[in-house]
């Protein structure tokens, strides 16, 4: 009972950023970028709930644009790493031999190297912008996916639903699509919703540094903006950390959920 | 066990080599021309052609590509901001990055290992719900926003400790518990886990029909064995800390190689860019080298299975 309680918590976290990130045009009560230079840096009030920064502008509106840039970016690098490493993972595990080697070696190479340092470098050499953090995080985010997906290959290939359809004639990509995936999904979407949070976090910290998007407003912008002014204006730095901190631990939660479940799940199968 | 210790060798050079020539490709993936990015549009034509040789940019790929491995063999890598070798700009910045990331294990490693072998202990009560929410918060809290957070409190509203800046134990504390708090949340996960799959252990249980003390078979046999893999995370973890201190550094304003990294970024020196990322991922290949190579000493089922 507590654990749905805490999952029924997590989700309507995660509904409240998603209606706040999409709808941000009509929730926002001001424009993200209107500016009244009188009223910089103002504590909340009631017309602007989380204050005001340094050039007047509404904080809460702008953490609503945040809020969508954050899970813009979540959402898209969880889909190309999740679908280039499935394909990768599936080819490989279902191939064997000199090309799954070839691959775990290239897959190998690329865990060893820090992730978030490949992601400033190329942040740095292509310029911030939206595209480029998106591209910059997918680059290596794949791997894991792939080395997942592979193992879970390795352990269906050797089932007999696999050996029937492969039997009966069906090609690689059907048997990839049509019989392995509905199998070895479960444990992708646990990585998944880790990789979410994982990619609003990196996404925040490139912002943070100046690296990620800078023309729309970000989590990671807006900290940056309000470590300026910790002593006379905390309300810039608590209101869109704790944002982040909510939104990174729900997807975590939910992961954890997810892996529960499934682990249960199995337990009940395998009875 | 020479053995292993030299396939792990021989797999670090491969890596190491496919690090540099991502770094060496860097600066040809810069929309549009490099050295006009670098010097701003308002160089003088002498001044780009100048750097462009410097940087052997006025060369076909391939010459470009050994002269990179020779100038970065050589240590003739010059910063442009600097205007000197870019590893005599790292060095001192490795050092204070080395010795943050070492208090902030040390840190670590004092929160989480009580907090993970008491909840161990007392599986499922309130000790046990409060270290796993620990452990949920250290893993999610970012650093971004626990470091202003912590100088909100401890430096601007007691003033107990210093904003920002490297000096004696007093700098250290803020940065270090900031860096070290994600690894904390992780460890102490980690050192729950090994401690539960070692108190079931039957070893245990005749240590104690024997009438050893419960006090002696937990410090002496039972934290001796869960050690293991809890040595090994605190090792790869080090590396990650080593990786990944950018964020603390710039907020504490700390002279490592991370905020050394995101000026030169900045300030368009490539060529140190280059070199910090090099030596960073170098750092982080060998802490992990050398965790897999103690690890396959202390356990010789790794060593067996890695070799077999």
């Amino acid at each position: 009972m507590k654990r749905k309680a805490a999952l029924a918590m997590v989700l309507i976290v995660i509904a409240i950023f998603t209606v706040g990130g999409i709808f941000a045009p009509y929730l926002a009560p001001h424009p993200p970028d209107e500016q009244n230079l009188c009223a910089g840096l103002s504590g909340p009030s009631a017309s602007h709930i989380f204050g005001q920064d340094k050039l007047g502008r509404d904080v809460y509106s702008r953490m609503l644009y945040g809020a969508r840039v954050s899970l813009m970016v979540g959402i898209a690098v969880v889909l190309i790493s999740a679908v280039v490493g499935f394909m990768v993972g599936a080819l490989a595990g279902s191939l064997g031999g000199m090309v799954d080697a070839a691959v775990m070696r290239i897959v190998d190479l690329l865990m060893a190297f820090p992730g978030i340092l490949l992601a400033i470098a190329l942040a740095a050499v292509l310029g911030p912008g939206l595209g480029n953090v998106i591209f910059a995080l997918s680059l290596l985010g794949w791997v894991g996916y792939a080395r997942l997906v592979r193992a879970q290959v390795l352990v269906e290939r050797e089932k007999a639903y696999f050996e029937s359809a492969r039997a009966l004639g069906a090609g690689r990509m059907r048997l990839i699509f049509r019989h392995l995936a509905p199998n070895i999904i479960e444990p992708v979407l646990v990585q998944a919703s880790f990789g979410i949070a994982g990619a609003i976090l990196a996404e925040a910290s490139l912002s943070f540094l100046g690296l990620g998007t800078q023309k729309i407003p970000s989590f990671g912008s807006l900290l940056s903006h309000g470590i300026n002014f910790l002593r006379t204006a905390p309300h810039l730095t608590i209101f869109p950390g704790l944002a982040v901190f909510l939104l990174v631990i729900s997807f975590n939660l939910l992961g954890d959920f997810l892996g529960d479940y499934l682990r249960v799940e199995e337990k009940g199968r395998a009875k | 066990m020479r053995q292993f210790i030299f396939r792990r060798l021989l797999w670090f050079f491969p890596v190491m080599i496919g690090v540099s020539l991502v770094v060496f490709f860097f600066i040809h993936m810069v929309p549009g021309d490099p050295v006009m990015v670098m010097l701003g549009e308002s160089a003088r034509p002498a001044q780009a052609e100048a750097l462009r040789h410097r940087l052997h940019l006025d060369q076909p790929l391939y010459y470009q590509l050994v002269l990179f491995f020779s100038d970065l063999v050589r240590g003739k890598m010059i910063s442009i901001f600097f205007a000197k070798p870019v590893f005599e700009v790292i060095r001192p910045r490795l050092l204070a990055t080395f010795e943050l990331a070492f208090f902030a294990m040390v840190i670590a490693v004092l929160i989480a290992l009580p907090i993970g072998i008491l909840s161990a202990l007392r599986k499922n009560s309130w000790i046990d719900f409060l270290s796993r929410i620990f452990s949920l918060m250290g893993v999610s809290i970012p650093n971004f926003w626990l470091g202003p957070l912590l100088i909100i409190l401890f430096s601007l509203a007691f003033g107990w400790l210093p904003v920002s800046g490297r000096g004696g134990i007093s700098h250290l504390i803020l940065p270090s518990l900031t860096l070290g708090m994600g690894m904390a949340g992780l460890l102490s996960r980690i050192s729950r886990a090994s401690m539960l799959e070692v108190l079931g252990a039957p070893y245990l249980t005749s240590g104690r029909a024997r009438g050893l003390g419960e006090y002696r078979i937990i410090l002496k046999h039972a934290l001796r064995n869960a050690l293991i893999p809890i040595l090994t995370v605190i090792g790869l973890q080090f590396g990650a800390l080593l990786s990944g201190a950018f964020i603390t550094e710039t907020i504490f304003a700390w002279p490592g190689i991370g905020r050394l990294l995101i000026n030169a970024i900045f300030s368009r020196d490539f060529p140190l860019v280059q070199a910090c990322v090099l030596v960073i991922a170098a750092s982080y290949l060998t802490v992990n080298l050398l965790v897999d190579i103690c690890y396959a000493l202390v356990d010789a089922r790794v060593r067996l299975w890695r070799e077999g």
